[in-house]
Parts: C-alpha cells; structure tokens; sequence
C-alpha cells in the first residue's frame, strides 16, 4: 500500500524533475518527454485501477475501513502533529481515478497539440508536477495536506496560464490567477486555524468524528468556519466573487485549459466541501449561503456566456456556470449529486475543450499557411467546420447533448439530480425553490449558448476565408483518439448513478452508494436538524425530470436556428455590441469595477502609505538612517569630550563630584 | 565644641568658591591658586571636627600641607615648562591631552 | 561671645578674600589675596584649639607656597591680554554646579556628634559604629586641649606623629624627595 501510494504519487513528480531537466539543458528532446511525459501519467492511472480493485473489495466487506498511510511525521509542534499522511477512502478513490484518468488523456492529446512549440518540455514538467499537486490534494489525509496540494495546483496553474509570458497579457492572466486564488486561500487558513482552535488537530479523521460533540449545531463557530472554507473556494473553483481569474486563464495552451480549469483544480472547492460535509451539515447558513452563490453563479456566467465569441471564453464561462451547480449540489446537502456532477462535467468539459483544442489548432494551421493576421479562435471567423473535421465536430456535439442534460447522456443524470434535490429541500427552507429556478433558467441558458458554439463554429457557411478553407483538416489521431475516449464517457457516465425510477437499466445509485460511508454521518446531522435534502417523489419527480428535459430541448432548439438565422458575419468586419448586448459582452464590466473599487485604492495606498510613508519615511528614515544618527551624535557628544581642553575636564571632574555628594547628601 | 559649625560653614562656602574659580578662569596659575584654596577649605574641616573626633584631625592637616606643598613646587615646574613651549599659560588653547 | 565674634568677623574676611582671589584680574593680585585667606585661616585655626597648625600655616603655606605662586608668576611676566575669564556659556554651568555644589556641603554643617552616631545607626551600609567611635583604634580620642596642656605646642602633634603615624611620616619624606626632583627637572631649560 505504501509504495503503492508512493509511486502514484512520485512518477509524476518524477516526471516533472525529469522533463524539467530535459527542458533546461535539451528542450530538443521531444520523443523522450513524449515518452516520459504521458508514459508516468498513465503508469499513474494504471496503479490507481489496480489500487480500486484491492480497495473495493476490501470495501465491499468494511465500507468504513479508509486506509491512511503516513509517510513520515511532518510538523510535530507542542500538542499539533501534522503527518505526511495519505488518506484512501470512497472520495477520494472517484478523484484519484478523475485526475489521473482524464489527466493520462490530456496528456496524450498534449503530444499532438504541442508538437511545434518550443517550450514541449517544459510544458509537460508543469503538467507533470500539477498532477503531482493534485493528488496530493485529493489524497491528503488531513487539511494541511490538502493545503499543500492547493497551494501547488494554484503555483503550476500559473506557471501553465503564463505558459506563453513572452507576451505581457499571458503573464498578466497568470498573476491574476494566482493573485485571486491568494485572497481564497486566506479564508482556507482562517478555517484551519478555527478548526485546530475548537479540535486540536486538523486530521480528517480526528475532526469528523469529533464534529458532532466539540461544535454546536448552527453556532456560530461551526458557521465561520465552513464560510471561510467556502471562501477558499470561492477562489478556487472560480465562483462569486473571485471568478474573474479563470476567463483569463484561457490565456493559457488548450489542453491546460482542458485539465485545470475544468477537469481537476477548479472542481477542488467541490471536494473540499464534500470532504467537509459534516461541518456544513452542522451550519445550514452556510449551506445556504453556498448554495445560493452556485445558483447565482451559474445564471451569471451563464448570461455571459450568451454573447461571448472566443469559444475558450464561452467553454470557461460555462464552466464557472457548471461549478455554480457543483456547488449547488453540495450545498443542499446532496454530496453524492454534486461529486456526480464533477465527474460528468470532467469528462464533457474536458472534451469541449480538447475538441476547441482541435479546432483552434486546425484555423491556426490554416491562418498560418496564408501569413493572416485573423483571431483562429473568434466563431466568428469559423463556420461550417464539420465538413472538414468530422470525427471533431461529431463528438462536439456529443458534448454539447451531455452538458444540456439531454437523456441519457451523462449530463442529464447528473444535473437533474441537482435540481431536484434542491427542489426537495425547498419543501423546508422556501429558498431552494429560488435556487432551482435559478438552477432551470441557467441551464435553459446553458443548452442554447452551447447550441450557439456548435452552430458558428461547425454549421453555416465557412467564413474562414477561401484560400485557408483549402489547410483545414482534421486533427491527427493522437488528438482525436482521447476526444474518442472520452466521448464515449460522457455518453455512459450516467450508468455511475442512475436515479431509482430507472432501476430496469441495472443497479441503481451506485455512486451513492459507493459514497455512503463518506456522506452518512453528515446525513445523519441534517435529519436532526430537519434539513436533509430529499428527492421528490412520484408526480413531482416526474413532471421535473420531463420540464428539464423540455427545458434543455427548447435551449438547444433556440440557441441553434437563432444562430443560424442571424448570419454571423467575420471577426473584422462586425459591428461593436450596443445596449444589453455591450453589457453581457463586456462581462458586466466586473473586472473594471474591481480594477476601480478594489485594486487601485490598493495600488494608491501601498504606494503612498506603505511604501513612502513608511517604508521610505519610518524604517529608511528613522530607522535605519535614524540609528546611524544616533550613533553618531553619541559619537559627537562622545568626541566633544576628549577635546583636551583641561577646562572641558574640570567641569566633568566636578560634575562626577557633585554626583557622588548627592549620592551621599541626598539618599 | 562651639566652633565645629560655624567652621564647616565656612569650609563649605570656601570650597565651592574655590570650585567655582577653577572652572571659570583662564589662566593656569590662577586655577592652581583656587586648588590651593579648596584645600585650605578642607584643611580647615579637619581642623575643626578634630575638636569633637581628636588630633587625628590635627595629623592629617599636617600631612595635607606637605603634599599640597610638594604638589605646588611640581605644578608649577610643569606650568614653567608649558609656558616655555606655548609661550602663554590660557588654558583655553592648550589642549596637549587631546585623545 | 568675644570668641564667636572674633570669629565671625576672621570668617568674613576670609570669604571676602577668597572670592577676590577669584574675581581679581590680575594674578598676583589674586594671589596677594589668597595670602590674606591664608592668613585669616590660620587665625581661626588658633581659635579651634589647633595652634601648632596654625603656625605652620603661616609658615609654610603663606610664607612658602605663596611665595613660590609669586615668584612664578613674576617670573612668567604675563600680562592681561586675552581676558581673565572664560567664555559665557560656561558661567552658567560653572554656576549650576557651584551651586549644586555649594547645596549639598552646606547642610554639612549642621553635623553634630550625636546627629552623626544617629545617622550611622540608622544606616544599613555603615555597621558598627561603635568602632567608628572607638578610641583605641585612631588616635582619634586624644583630646587636643588635654594633649596640649599636657606636653605643650609640639608636642601633642608630635607623639601621634612619631607613634601612630610614623610609616606615613617617613613617606612623605619621601614624597618630597620625589617632588623636588621632578621640579627640578621640569624646569630646567636643557636635561
């Protein structure tokens, strides 16, 4: 088990340290890290199947034994022992085999993706380490661990954003990744310094088991503490109001945007709140509260989504959207839905964005053989498409069947049990209902800006222009070989947890069940607290699943034939956006108010306070300055006093005098 | 002993004039006379509480003399000498003790 | 009475004689003033039942010490050319001192026996003071008016000069030595 867990974990980083070194003194190399770069990631993923095949039949018999395996005493400081340790149990089994399964795809479409650039080896050595961080994330046996993976996955997605930082907007959107995700990981450290407080320790299990006892239901210590968590994942997972970092992300090479800002990094937040399910079970506010800003995030990334034309910019939007459901999900308490959820929306977003990947890599191929100077990935300058990429466009639409919710791809399961949960609980609390409404206008939302992607990009007429229509074709195998694999998952991703009315297709709810020992205790807390989220039953749930279902067919319909209908024309030649449109286009101008209200005032105070008043002014000058002045005027008065004057002396001689006379006289 | 007060006033009021002269003029010989003075003044303490504690008083004086004596020929040699270099005696521009 | 007048009067002259020595611009001026003070000493020292140390006060100090004061400075012919005085800002502290100074020795005066033996006793730092007092250990209980009716002038300083005192006799003898070499040395023109 132990060198199990340590080759999982150390071939990636072996990876990295290889590459990396490749990268410094031979970045020529290509077929060695081609080998070495997916070749760790896969012997990852292979080790990690095997790992689940021993574990589940171990757990088949003791669903409860979660294997923690320490690698060494890290931080034994007073009472406080952090280990070095792993934790292996249902949860985080489902990530391991996410992060290296998708990863070990991504990978390999990397190796056709990348061919021409410089920096090959270079990439693959950051994505090496991230996946490294990554599972040290997921695996982590307690809150510093996991801490360590955060930290990591924020260091190598902005290594990876700012992959190309010779030009100045690259780098910039990498700082701003990781700037972001800074002010998320404050709220992250608050909450472990409140849970070490009220524990005294922060390993999962010492502080799970104990949650009931050491905090009070509903208080306000078990509150602040789940919000501060929630903040670290608002920064993360790129919800309200630290999302703006991941649209810029998309600075970064495809694939990047592909693993990190859909698959892994931002889904993080959702598996710290899965983790933490106890602690939000016992603080309904915060389950609120998450649940209300991954409502309100998912309509409003979605409403940005409508009139964006860079198709990585909409593929990020609906990701942000996507995660808002994550943690819609996890916040009325359905864990196993929102973990459901994470892993569909892996496999299709992942997907959509290796198919752009394609995409983009074909228009740059063809604007490059006609020296153009065009946007390859404006929509506005694609169209008609699947003539020339079929195997693409066909999977594509694959994808955009799945994140609409349309049966039975995966999606439909997915965000349908979602949406229903919170339907259920606001049977409770009133205010799920907005949620789910909420929920149901975005994925209205979600179908049409999808169908509107498939539209520009592959139907219509082309408008690429006539004589780069002649370079477009499809991609290598290499690129289209994961886009096959994982289409193929997000058609049969369903299967991991059918609902119960579907019990004729094979065992249901599996994934709940998988997940039970993970959920149980939390579950319990809410059923005395009379929050337990509960699926609808009989006519209700019929009449939700046949409205989304309706809801996804309208969106798709709309979002197609509007499209189409509207004739887009080429990227140099529109029109600028006016009215609503201006707004949605310029994403609500949220990143200029933040500029304005938040980091200029910032900016302006470091520079006139801190840096002139009292860098410059206290420590330069009295300080530092100030000291060397003091010495010198003792060293003045010191040097007035050896003058040689005898008159100088007598004065002293008498001052000593009449010193000591006081002593004595004056006692 | 009805003296011993009065005389340890006037010792005192000798003693800080002789102060006062040593740290107020220039010239060498001057200031040596005003060290002249402040021990007279304390001559004169002894004396007077020899009254009440015995000639230990008396004995002290006599050797305080011959010192202040020997100290006088002494001094004044080296004010010689320091003049013969200087051609002055201000203490003011003298300042040979310079560290 | 007559005593106490006497005195007081010899007392006021002296502290007048002693502040011109300071005041007087001329050096031989102020030393002819010293000699007055010296003068006006020495007879209050008869008064304090000191007469021996009053003869040699006029002897030695006035009629020796002075006179080598004035044959130096007879000898340097100085002049009063820069001004007799320092400059101003030392006044002020020459004053502040001289007045801390004179502050703290002029409450000295109101020290009698037993005020003393009280402030002993009351005093942590000062231990047996019986042994302060104890007269077998100084010779410190001879009574200088007994002393002198006794064995005359001379004699009452004699006997604790030749008994008690006489390792600190014998080195001054040789402090003088020392003194009159190095005068000697010191000012002459060539070594």
């Amino acid at each position: 088990m132990h060198l199990t867990i340590a080759l999982i974990l150390g071939l990636p980083l072996l990876g990295f340290l290889l590459n990396g070194a490749l990268a410094l003194r031979q970045p020529s190399a290509k077929t060695v890290v081609s080998l070495i770069g997916p070749g760790v990631l896969l012997a990852s993923f292979g080790l990690a199947l095997k790992l689940f095949l021993d574990l589940s039949a171990l757990w088949e018999g003791s669903p409860d034994a979660a294997q923690i395996v320490t690698l060494w005493s890290w931080l034994p400081v007073g009472s406080l022992q952090i280990d070095f340790a792993f934790q292996l149990d249902q949860l985080s089994m489902v990530m391991l085999l996410v992060v290296t399964g998708v990863g070990s795809l991504i990978h390999l479409f990397s190796v056709g993706y990348m061919k021409s650039d410089d920096g090959y080896a270079r990439y693959f050595a950051y994505l090496n380490l991230f996946i490294a961080f990554m599972l040290v994330l997921v695996l982590g046996a307690s809150f510093p661990m996991m801490f360590i993976g955060w930290e990591g996955v924020g260091l190598c997605s902005y290594l990876l954003i700012g992959f190309w930082f010779t030009e100045k907007a690259n780098a910039d959107a990498g700082k701003k990744a990781f700037i972001v995700n800074r002010i998320g990981d404050f709220g992250f450290l608050v909450a472990m310094f409140l849970i070490w407080q009220a524990f005294g320790s922060l390993n999962y299990q010492d502080v799970f088991s104990r949650a009931t006892e050491v905090l009070p239901a509903g208080g306000a210590v078990v509150t602040a503490i789940t919000l501060f968590l929630f903040l670290g994942c608002t920064g993360k997972s790129a919800q309200i109001p630290l999302y703006t970092w991941l649209p810029d992300a998309m600075a970064g090479p495809t694939p990047v945007s592909a693993l990190i800002h859909a698959a892994t990094m931002v889904t993080a937040g959702v598996y710290l709140v899965a983790r933490s399910n106890v602690l939000f079970a016992l603080a309904p506010t915060s389950q609120t509260v998450v649940a209300g800003v991954g409502a309100l995030t998912a309509l409003f990334a979605a409403t940005i989504g409508l009139r964006q034309y860079d198709i990585k910019k909409v593929l990020a939007y609906s990701t942000v959207s996507q995660l808002g459901y994550m943690f819609l999900g996890v916040g009325t308490g359905a864990i196993t839905a929102g973990i459901f959820h994470l892993v569909t929306h892996a496999f299709f977003k992942a997907l959509l964005f290796l198919g752009s990947g394609s995409v983009i890599h074909a228009m740059h191929h063809a604007y490059h053989a006609t020296h153009s100077h065009e946007d390859a990935q404006d929509m506005r300058n694609m169209g008609g498409l699947r003539k020339y990429m079929p195997v693409t466009a066909m999977l594509m639409i694959v994808a955009t069947l799945a994140i609409a919710g349309i049966p039975p791809f995966s999606g439909f399961f997915s965000k349908d049990e979602i949406l229903a949960f919170a339907f259920g609980r606001g049977e409770h609390q009133p205010i799920f209902r907005l949620y789910w409404a909420m929920g149901a206008t975005a994925a209205l939302l979600t179908a049409f800006y999808m169908a509107r992607l498939i539209a520009m990009t592959f139907f219509g007429e082309n408008r690429t222009g006539a004589r780069e229509r002649e370079q477009l074709h499809e991609a290598p195998w290499i690129m289209t070989g994961p886009l096959l694999v994982l289409g193929i998952l997000s058609i049969a991703g369903g299967w991991l947890n059918l609902p119960e009315f579907a019990h004729g297709l094979g065992a249901t709810e599996r994934l709940h069940h998988w997940l039970e020992p993970i959920t149980a205790m939390g579950a319990h807390v809410s059923e005395g607290l009379g929050t337990l989220a509960v699926l609808p039953e009989g006519r209700t749930e019929t009449a939700l699943i046949a409205l989304a279902i309706a809801i996804a067919a309208l969106g798709l319909f709309l979002g197609m034939t509007v499209t189409l209908k509207s004739r887009p024309v080429r990227a140099h030649d529109a029109l600028p956006e006016q009215g609503f449109w201006k707004l949605l286009y310029n994403k609500y101008y949220v990143d200029e108010l933040y500029d304005r209200y938040i980091v200029q005032p910032l900016i302006g105070f470091s520079r006139v306070v801190l840096w002139k008043s009292i860098d410059q002014g206290v420590i330069d000058e009295g300080g530092v300055n100030g000291a060397a002045g003091l010495s010198r005027a003792l060293g003045w008065i010191g040097s007035r006093m050896q003058s040689g004057q005898i008159g100088v002396y007598m004065v002293l001689f008498v001052v000593g005098a009449v010193y000591v006379l006081g002593m004595v006289a004056w006692r | 002993m009805p003296l011993v007060g009065p005389s340890l006033l006037l010792s005192a009021i000798l003693f800080s004039i002789g102060v006062a002269g040593v740290l107020i003029r220039r010239n060498a010989i001057v200031i040596f006379m005003c060290v002249e003075l402040m021990l007279n003044a304390v001559n004169l303490t002894f004396v007077a509480l020899s009254q009440a504690y015995g000639l230990s008083g008396q004995i002290f004086v006599f050797f305080v003399m011959t010192v202040a004596a020997a100290e006088a020929a002494v001094g004044l040699a080296i004010i010689l000498a320091i003049f013969r270099h200087h051609k002055s005696v201000d203490l003011t521009n003298i300042n040979l003790l310079r560290g | 009475m007559m005593t106490e007048q006497v005195f007081w009067f010899f007392a006021i002259v002296a502290s007048l004689s002693a502040l011109l020595v300071v005041v007087m611009r001329s050096p031989i001026a102020s030393a002819f003033w010293l000699i007055a003070t010296m003068l006006c000493l020495a007879a209050i020292f008869f008064m304090l039942h000191a007469p021996f140390i009053g003869a040699i006060q006029i002897l030695v100090y006035a009629g020796a010490v002075m006179v080598l004061f004035l044959f130096v400075i007879m000898l340097l012919n100085l002049g009063q050319d820069q001004g007799a005085f320092r400059r101003a800002p030392l006044w002020f502290v020459a004053v502040v001192l001289v007045g801390v100074l004179g502050s703290q020795l002029v409450p000295l005066s109101g020290y009698s026996r037993e005020r003393m033996a009280l402030e002993y006793s009351r005093s942590a730092l000062l231990a047996e003071p019986a042994v302060m007092f104890d007269s077998t250990m100084y010779a410190a209980g001879l009574d200088p008016v007994r002393e002198t009716e006794a064995r005359g002038v001379p004699g009452d300083i004699a006997k604790p000069l030749f008994e008690h005192y006489l390792v600190p006799f014998e080195l001054t003898s040789l402090l003088l030595l020392a003194a009159i070499v190095g005068a000697v040395v010191l000012a002459k023109r060539r070594i």
